[in-house]
């Protein structure tokens, strides 16, 4: 099946056959293999050099491989920037582990560069001695000149303390596929295959899944995929004959809990997520959206799902998709919109009136750099204080954060429980990062959720129907058109208590605006409250919240495990906050708040309890590294220390 | 009209809330005239949603014994849109002005006409914004002195009709708040249309516009000013039925009847033309060159957008049943432990 192995004994054609039957590979390389914990590999070239795909497949691989793995896709907002330049460069790093692992990875130790371009932009984050793969046949004049660049970088010394490793790839590929009939320009596009054929042998990976991804994949271009087939298996051979590599790497499988996975992105686990809920809750899911990144994937494929009732609309514009899932919540339906930034701040004046009608619903923001445009592809945290606050009015609505790409499931069910026990839209927040990063998703048994229990009045009491009438939690009842008897108007004037007329009285007022203040702090009573990781107790308390998750936890780790006093407290909930928040942090001597804005949650929590938090804060349109936050954590630890120290 | 379901009264869709428009106001006869076709429509009040924007036509909702929705400021299209999709069995209003369709809700407007959901719109025109008190709106004459236009409008009009035609609108009429009886029949007609029905009703803001449609409505000019849309009769017009309209090349021209000129060359109205390039013309009309129309300028049908909708999920369905943990489950899966 798979011919990588360059002279065959009995021996190796049996293990061979038995791998084909257990569709396994046998990743025998006859050099000698070294064990690795895990390795961070970033593929980078042109925006259609196919780098996106490739680090899916090589996401897959390693998944399957029962690896852990985390993911960063990192790509310009240009569909096709003009080819070779900076701007164009389009890169994918992919870390897969035996470890638990919470990151894409800080340093790289592989980077496998297309052309000039890709290696200026990204040799930086290459680790010393790291592995640097370039295709040799493209640092000709031309491609320096469209990278800007008056020499040779792999000539001036540029890549001096790496292990260069120059593969003339482009002619490689074109020989490799040379049997078929493709033109030149359809060759020199399989070459990304051909560089993933070779970090496949490089990891000791399996070509299977993605020999199976080709079949399918061309299924209507038998000689693209016949080439594509070449060109991957000439990689993995390449990798096998030439002397630039004298070892070959292997990253077993790591220990994650018993259960069946999948790699999941996550934009495709949050679309999960709100099926599974509508189908807990028994409701029609109903996506009003308009397209725009990072968030139109949630549109793409819930609109796969018709067959199991999934609706979708895709509006004239931001403000239209709001109010469709509006009159979707009042017809009785799980109403859902997914935009980023610049389409939340459209759907202000539909989030207000949602909070004034009382109905339930899910208002998704995919954040991503602003203002304005800003950076569109790429991620930021910076939406925290418009998600709580950016409506007019006193407003407030229950806000929740993803933490990763396997948590949107949870977070989306979590979401509409909470919308559908209050009566209330809810706020759900990612960022770039979460909805196209990777990650193994233990996959649940729907069957076997809890769930979500909806009661619509149906019968007409002997009293006249009152829509605004609250139980203890002080949501109001979910009537709907349709229903004999219960006719009554919503609408955003301001409603008497209990009857719902339009009312202007200057009590009223004051007593629902703190009804519905009251009744999201009540969300408290419905979730789980947030646990510290750690000690109770301590020098530091590092509190995150949304996608630094992952950067926060393995720093926080880290930390503790060179015997420093940190404890980390990662808030899912961000409005209402905890209740316990101010006990929580009244344990530590120092609170450290790391987020990818200037600092909204810290204002958030200084503002609430009256204290000081450092910030560790950016906004480069990148996550985290580790290395950053556990240096500027240590800081605050030697700051402790040393005001331990003068105390004495 | 089911005769087993109990018959309803126009006094059962009158909900228990004070009305809150100015004495005097057009609106209150539409109101009227809506509750009076709904028993004739046959449709029981609790499967019926008015939904509004904002303005003082907005307020129509709680005036009405059905279950409603006053959202916001010109956003009644998008609601209504979302509401028909996700419940196809109920029977939607969109009560909406000139302001609101035209100005803050031009958008949604359009893109709820060329959906064609089966819906009905009931367009307030009284060239006026009411509700805060006397601006100029996007069907204000130009030079319209008003409180934010002191030396006049600059802005052109904008018209109403020919604006849904642009959009393909497949039902398209006109009615005037004062013509009673003409609204009423024009409203019931509308509801009997599937797909979206737009109607502009001329409506008399006596506070800050009065008098805006005095021409059309005044006994003495009015029928010489007006031309009421019969389908299938030719477009005969004048207080004594002596005027008519024809098609000179491609240009409407309004002649006397009489001599040589007899109603076999008038133009006769065929509102299911499959074209809408008369109903187009017809929009145009206007005083004192040409009568303005009233009635039915056109019906077409075309599939609603929410049948579709659920023909497609329907068609899905056939397909593959599909549930989630198969979903789930697809792709690339291991096991662990």
């Amino acid at each position: 099946m798979l011919e990588v192995v360059r002279r065959p004994t009995p021996n190796t054609i049996f293990h061979r056959r038995l791998a084909a039957m257990l569709q396994t590979n046998l990743g025998d390389s006859s050099k000698p293999v070294q064990e690795l914990k895990g390795a961070t590999v970033r593929l980078a070239g042109d925006s259609g050099d196919g780098m996106q795909l490739s680090g899916m497949q090589l996401t897959n691989t390693s998944a399957l491989a029962g690896n852990d793995i985390a993911t960063f896709p990192d790509f310009p907002a240009e569909i096709r920037a003009p080819r070779g330049t900076r701007a164009g460069v389009s890169g994918f790093q992919v870390h897969f582990s035996s470890e638990e692992i919470f990151t894409p990875g800080d340093g790289l130790d592989a980077l496998v560069c297309m052309n000039p371009a890709a290696l200026v932009t990204n040799l930086r984050d290459l680790k010393p001695n790291g592995l640097l793969i370039v295709n040799a046949d493209s640092f000709e004049e031309k491609d320096l000149k469209l990278a800007k660049l008056a020499r040779n970088p792999l000539e001036d010394g540029t890549t001096d303390g790496y292990r260069l490793i120059r593969v003339k790839m482009t002619q490689l590929t074109r020989d490799s596929v040379a049997e078929t009939k493709i033109s030149v320009k359809e060759a020199d596009r399989c070459k990304n295959f051909f560089a993933m054929g070779l970090i496949f042998w490089l990891y000791g990976r399996d070509m299977t899944p993605t020999l199976r991804f080709i079949e399918k994949k061309f299924s209507g271009a038998l000689d693209v995929a016949t080439a594509n087939r070449l060109a991957l298996k000439a990689g993995w051979n390449f990798g096998e004959t030439t002397e630039a590599f004298p070892t070959t790497y292997q990253v077993p499988a790591a220990t994650l809990p018993p259960g069946h996975y999948r790699s999941v992105i996550g934009n495709q686990t949050l679309a999960y997520g709100l099926m599974a809920a509508a189908k807990l809750s028994g409701k029609k899911l109903f996506l009003g959206s308009y397209p725009i990144t990072p968030a139109s994937d949630v549109l793409h494929e819930l609109s796969r799902y018709k067959n199991l009732d999934v609706l979708t609309f895709q509006a004239e514009d931001e403000i239209a998709a709001i109010c469709s899932i509006i009159g979707a919540a009042f017809a009785g339906q799980m109403g859902v919109t997914a935009s980023s930034g610049p389409g939340i701040l459209l759907k202000g004046e539909g989030m207000s009136l949602g909070v004034m009608m009382e109905l339930p619903m899910l208002i998704i923001d995919i954040q991503r750099g602003g203002p304005s445009t800003g950076l569109p592809t790429k991620t930021e945290q910076a939406d925290l204080l418009m998600a709580i606050h950016g409506r007019h009015g006193e407003c407030p609505m229950p806000v929740i954060a993803a933490a990763s790409p396997a948590d949107c499931f949870d977070v989306a069910i979590e979401a509409w429980r909470v919308a559908t026990r209050l009566m209330s839209p809810v706020m759900i927040l990612s960022d770039g990062y979460i909805a196209n990063g990777s990650e193994p998703w233990k996959i649940p048994d729907v069957q076997a959720m809890h769930p979500i229990v909806i009661h619509h009045p149906t019968e007409t009491p002997d009293q006249k129907f009152l829509p605004y009438e609250r139980d203890h939690l002080l949501a109001r009842p979910w009537a709907i058109p349709g229903t004999e008897g219960l006719m009554h108007r919503v609408g955003g004037l301001e409603k008497e208590d209990r009857t719902g007329n339009v009312n202007y009285e200057a009590a009223n007022h004051q007593h629902m605006v703190n009804t519905r203040a009251q009744k999201v702090s009540n969300t408290n009573d419905l979730v789980d409250p947030p646990t510290i990781f750690g000690q109770r107790s301590g020098d530091v308390l590092v509190v995150s919240w949304g996608g630094t998750y992952g950067a926060c936890r393995t720093a926080v780790t880290q930390l503790q495990a060179s015997g420093n006093s940190v404890s980390h407290l990662h808030l899912r909930w961000v409005n209402p906050l905890p209740r316990e928040l101010g006990s929580m942090l009244a344990g530590f001597r120092k609170i450290v708040i790391p987020e990818l804005n200037t600092g909204q949650l810290r204002q958030l929590i200084q503002g609430q309890l009256a204290i000081t938090a450092h910030g560790i804060n950016k906004v480069e349109g990148k996550p985290f590294s580790i290395s950053e936050l556990i240096a500027k954590i240590q800081a605050v630890v030697a700051e402790c220390d040393a005001e331990v120290a003068s105390s004495l | 009209m089911n005769t087993a379901l109990p018959v309803l009264k126009a006094s059962d869709f009158a909900s228990d809330q004070d009305i809150r428009w100015c004495p005097g106001c057009g609106d209150y006869s539409i109101l009227a005239q809506m509750k009076k076709i709904l028993p004739e429509v046959g449709i029981e009040p609790h499967k019926i949603v008015f939904v509004s924007g904002i303005g003082c036509s907005s307020r129509f909702p709680y005036y009405m014994n059905t279950y409603g929705m006053h959202t916001i400021h010109g956003r009644a299209p998008a609601v209504a849109t979302g509401l028909k999709i996700a419940n196809p069995d109920l029977t939607v209003f969109v009560i909406t002005g000139d302001g609101d369709a035209l100005s803050i809700g031009g958008n949604h407007l359009l893109h709820l006409i060329r959906r064609n959901v089966d819906l009905n719109i009931i367009l307030f025109n009284n060239r006026i914004y009411g509700l805060t008190k006397g601006q100029y709106s996007p069907t204000s004459l130009q030079g319209h002195v008003t409180k934010s236009t002191p030396t006049g409008s600059l802005d052109h009009p904008l018209n109403p009709l020919s604006v849904v035609l642009g959009a393909d609108a497949t039902f398209v009429a006109r009615s005037i708040d004062f013509n009673t009886k003409h609204l009423g029949e024009t409203l019931y007609q509308a509801t009997q249309h599937r797909g979206t029905s737009f109607v502009e009703v001329l409506q008399n803001c006596n506070v800050f516009n009065d008098g805006a449609w005095e021409h059309l409505t005044d006994k003495d000019v009015k029928d010489d000013n007006l031309l009421v849309l019969r389908h299938g009769k030719p477009m005969v017009y004048g207080k004594n039925n002596d005027k008519g309209v024809r098609l000179q090349t491609l240009t409407p021209q309004s002649v006397v009847l009489g001599g040589e000129v007899t109603e076999q060359h008038l133009l006769v109205h065929d509102q299911s033309a499959p074209e809408p390039h008369i109903a187009n013309l017809l929009a145009r009309f206007s005083n004192p060159e040409l009568p303005v129309p009233i009635g039915v300028f056109r019906q077409v049908s075309r599939a609603c957008y929410e049948e579709q909708v659920h023909q497609q999920v329907h068609h899905a369905k056939a397909k593959s049943k599909g549930d989630l943990n198969s979903i789930f489950n697809s792709g690339d899966t291991w096991t662990v432990g």
